[in-house]
């Protein structure tokens, strides 16, 4: 196997003096998870969310910005669509890797990689949202008197909030299951115990607890985000 | 309430680039205030452009339109708009905001006081013929006919002097749109506005309008004048073919029985056809054609006999109108 | 920590490793590229034939839209480090990760792409009096072409940035390098990824290609 590019403790903790289930290495143990909960898998979970929030928040201003632009000059669609894709297709780790002469081993490559993701799904989502409504219903806000921009922020942006939602959701997936590739390079996030536990002694119990976590992160963020949804479009309900 | 404006087309021309036929040719025409002017004529007429040029939702070349004397041109474009209502075809309800905040645009756009503001969206929403309940549901809730009379409020909500209709029931089924053309002229008995209305439909303008313009392929006016006057002495052959070979009969249908001179009662058969004095001219001849009635007993709406309309007479009707 | 310090100099580095080592890259590709290819072609074995049969006859939709947010959910990493506590095979413990995670945007866009043809097209080829077999390969296959395609992309894209992955897990390819920063150092590093970059937008480009080909006979002349 390879080195690992950063510190890392030991594995299997309390070596000699854990539980039968520990030293034996079984499926799960629950007695581990129950001691090293604000030890080990906490500070994971907690940096994990950190990371996937700052590269979902970002992205979704750059992309915000990228689909109003586009929504008004329609010239700008292509090229801003072609760099977000460009983006897309470079696989994760090599992204991260590629980034790292740049900004070092830090949570800013880390971040800078994860928001790029972020970017294509997002923009596209926003930007087809808006386009999605109706043109006689912008066509009476216009005969109204609402100016382009009440019309954009009163009207149109409303409207396109359930397409909005839907990207920001698979955005937030997709980053929350990216982000365990960030603990090739930083010793952050629920990446970090899978990643020792495959490299070093397969301790199954952490890495299970970290996978679980991570999957239930994700999970739980989309239902939040649906909830968020559901609340911000009270129309969709009736009729 | 507000009064009604005047509108004042003088001139006014709109050339498309690359296009050899001008949308709108050399307009003049004046919609006296209170009025209901009707825009009617084939596609390519461009009787929605005129229209929009109203509220300069399409800007014009040459000429000049004028509200109560002021050049259209003088306002900002988007405040112009809040002192004008429209109503288009397809409604274009925000799908997103209650009935209620869809009528409320407007004056809250205006800065209207709250409760100024719910207070009105009451009135409207009565006034249009839709229980006050139906402020709180959602435009998907509505079937089509109901949300046109939410779109008739809400261009109404700011009290404009002036209202653009661009085929505004043109989506309905027949049955609808019947109703609501009759509720909208007893909404206009009502609230005097000035309307410009734009139709494709010759009976629709002629059950409607005040003053119909004809506008012929080109944009260029072909006549404006009264319903029954255009029926009577159509300007030439374009105008008398879009009015239909029938207008003859169109204009009896403009007619009430109880309007004309009738023949005294004299000796009338008790099993003669009787009908009301709310009856058209034409909807009687076509009952006494049906009965073979000749002549018909025209009776007051307690029942009474008032006088006798013949085959013959409805003949000469025409002549002397 | 790492004796390597980071700056704009590695890029050249990179570039002259790729010279100096062609033929250790050229190994590690097809390395790559076997374990990938071999994980897609499952997938699209799999998930294809599911996904537009699906949508043919427009049942499933819960199905295909669960697949694809529960596969969305699943960290590459989780699953690689699942599938080897599992079995100890190398190549196809990580083929096994590899396909799981393939198989979603494949199947999730074709189901879509089908399913989301004009119906009123659908109608009137089949009141002509077509099978629905017909209507599959010469109405809806055709016209669910760009969907499809664009899902085969996500999904082959997937598969070869998780191969770099599974290079912990013993899954070989690119990944050895780039993971292994002590023996290659930075500037190995940096090259195996731009090769793995070459390699996706490689891909995509062919699939890009593949398409308009495949599309040519439908396209409608003006």
């Amino acid at each position: 196997m390879s080195l690992i590019l950063f510190d890392q403790g030991p594995v299997i903790p309390n070596f000699g003096q854990g539980s039968k289930c520990e030293t034996e290495n079984h499926a799960f143990c629950w007695g581990w998870v129950r001691d090293h909960w604000s030890d080990t898998l906490q500070p994971a979970l907690l940096q994990h969310v950190k990371l996937a929030v700052i590269a979902v928040a970002i992205g979704f201003v750059l992309s915000f910005a990228a689909a109003l632009v586009a929504y008004r000059y329609r010239r700008a669609d292509q090229p801003i669509g072609l760099f977000s894709d460009f983006l897309y297709t470079i696989p994760s780790l090599a992204l991260f890797q590629l980034l790292v002469p740049l900004t070092g081993l830090t949570v800013t490559t880390v971040e800078v990689a994860l928001t790029s993701y972020t970017l294509l799904i997002m923009y596209r989502n926003i930007l087809e949202g808006l386009r999605g409504v109706p043109p006689e219903v912008k066509e009476s806000a216009r005969g109204m008197g609402l100016s382009r921009l009440q019309t954009l922020v009163r009207v149109e942006l409303p409207l396109a909030t359930p397409s909005i939602i839907a990207g920001v959701r698979i955005a937030t997936v997709s980053t929350i299951s990216i982000a365990t590739v960030a603990a090739f390079v930083i010793p952050e996030g629920l990446g970090r115990p899978i990643f020792i536990g495959i490299t070093q002694d397969i301790f199954k119990t952490e890495i299970i607890a970290a996978g679980v976590l991570a999957i239930l992160l994700a999970l739980g963020a989309d239902a939040i985000l649906v909830a968020v949804g559901r609340a911000l479009t009270p129309w969709r309900a009736a009729g | 309430m507000q009064g009604a404006a005047e509108i004042v087309f003088d001139h006014v021309t709109k050339r498309y680039e690359g296009r050899e036929e001008p949308a709108v040719w050399d307009l003049s025409l004046t919609v006296p205030a209170g009025e209901i002017c009707i825009l009617v004529g084939p596609s390519g007429a461009g009787k929605t452009t005129a229209m929009k040029m109203v509220n300069r939702l399409i800007e014009f070349d040459d000429g000049d339109i004028t509200i109560d004397g002021t050049s259209v041109r003088d306002h900002d474009a988007t405040e112009l708009r809040r002192g004008i209502g429209y109503v288009i075809q397809q409604v274009g309800l925000f799908p997103h905001m209650t009935i209620a905040d869809n009528v409320a645009t407007v004056p809250r756009l205006l800065g209207w006081p709250k409760a100024r503001v719910e207070e009105r969206t009451g009135e409207l929403l009565e006034l249009v013929g839709l229980e006050t309940e139906y402020g709180d549901r959602y435009p998907a809730e509505l079937s089509g006919g109901q949300r046109q009379r939410v779109g008739l409020a809400r261009a109404l909500a700011a009290d404009p002097p002036l209202m653009l209709m661009d085929e505004p029931f043109g989506a309905l089924d027949p049955i609808t749109r019947d109703r609501l053309q009759l509720e909208f002229l007893r909404l206009h008995e009502e609230v005097r506005k000035t309307v410009i209305f734009v139709t494709h439909d010759i009976d629709e303008a002629i059950k409607l309008g005040d003053r119909i313009a004809i506008l012929r392929e080109g944009g260029v006016l072909a006549q404006y004048d009264t319903p029954d006057r255009i029926l009577a002495h159509p300007a030439d052959d374009f105008v008398a073919r879009f009015v239909g070979a029938d207008r003859g009969l169109k204009r009896l249908a403009l007619r009430r029985l109880d309007e004309i001179e009738l023949e005294p009662v004299d000796g009338v058969p008790p099993d003669a056809p009787r009908a009301p004095g709310s009856t058209t001219l034409r909807d009687a001849l076509s009952l006494m054609m049906a009965e073979g009635a000749d002549p018909l007993v025209v009776v007051s709406a307690a029942g009474e006999p008032i006088g006798l309309l013949s085959v013959e007479r409805v003949g000469r009707v025409l002549s002397e109108l | 920590m790492i004796a390597d310090t980071f700056s704009w100099g590695t890029f050249p580095d990179a570039i002259r490793f790729i010279w100096n080592h062609p033929h250790l890259l050229f190994d590690k590709s097809v390395e790559h590229l076997q374990l990938s290819g071999t994980a897609l072609a499952i997938a699209l074995l799999l998930a294809l034939p599911i996904g537009v049969v699906l949508g043919h006859y427009r049942r499933g939709s819960f199905l295909a839209i669960s697949v694809s947010n529960v596969g969305r959910a699943l960290p590459s990493l989780v699953l690689i480090a699942f599938f080897l506590l599992v079995s100890t095979n190398f190549f196809w413990d990580n083929t096994a990760a590899l396909v799981i995670l393939a198989v979603p945007p494949i199947l999730t866009n074709a189901y879509f792409g089908i399913e989301g043809v004009d119906r009123s097209v659908v109608e009137s080829a089949r009141g002509m009096g077509m099978t629905g077999r017909q209507i599959l390969v010469q109405v809806e296959l055709p016209l669910a072409a760009p969907l499809i395609f664009a899902g085969i992309r996500i999904g082959a894209v997937f598969v070869i940035a998780t191969a770099t992955i599974a290079a912990i897990a013993g899954g070989g390819g690119l990944g050895d390098i780039i993971v292994n920063q002590a023996t290659y150092r930075l500037s190995g590093v940096v090259a195996a990824s731009l090769v793995v970059s070459l390699l996706a937008f490689a891909i995509a480009g062919i699939l890009a290609l593949a398409r308009k080909l495949l599309q040519r006979p439908y396209v409608v002349a003006d």
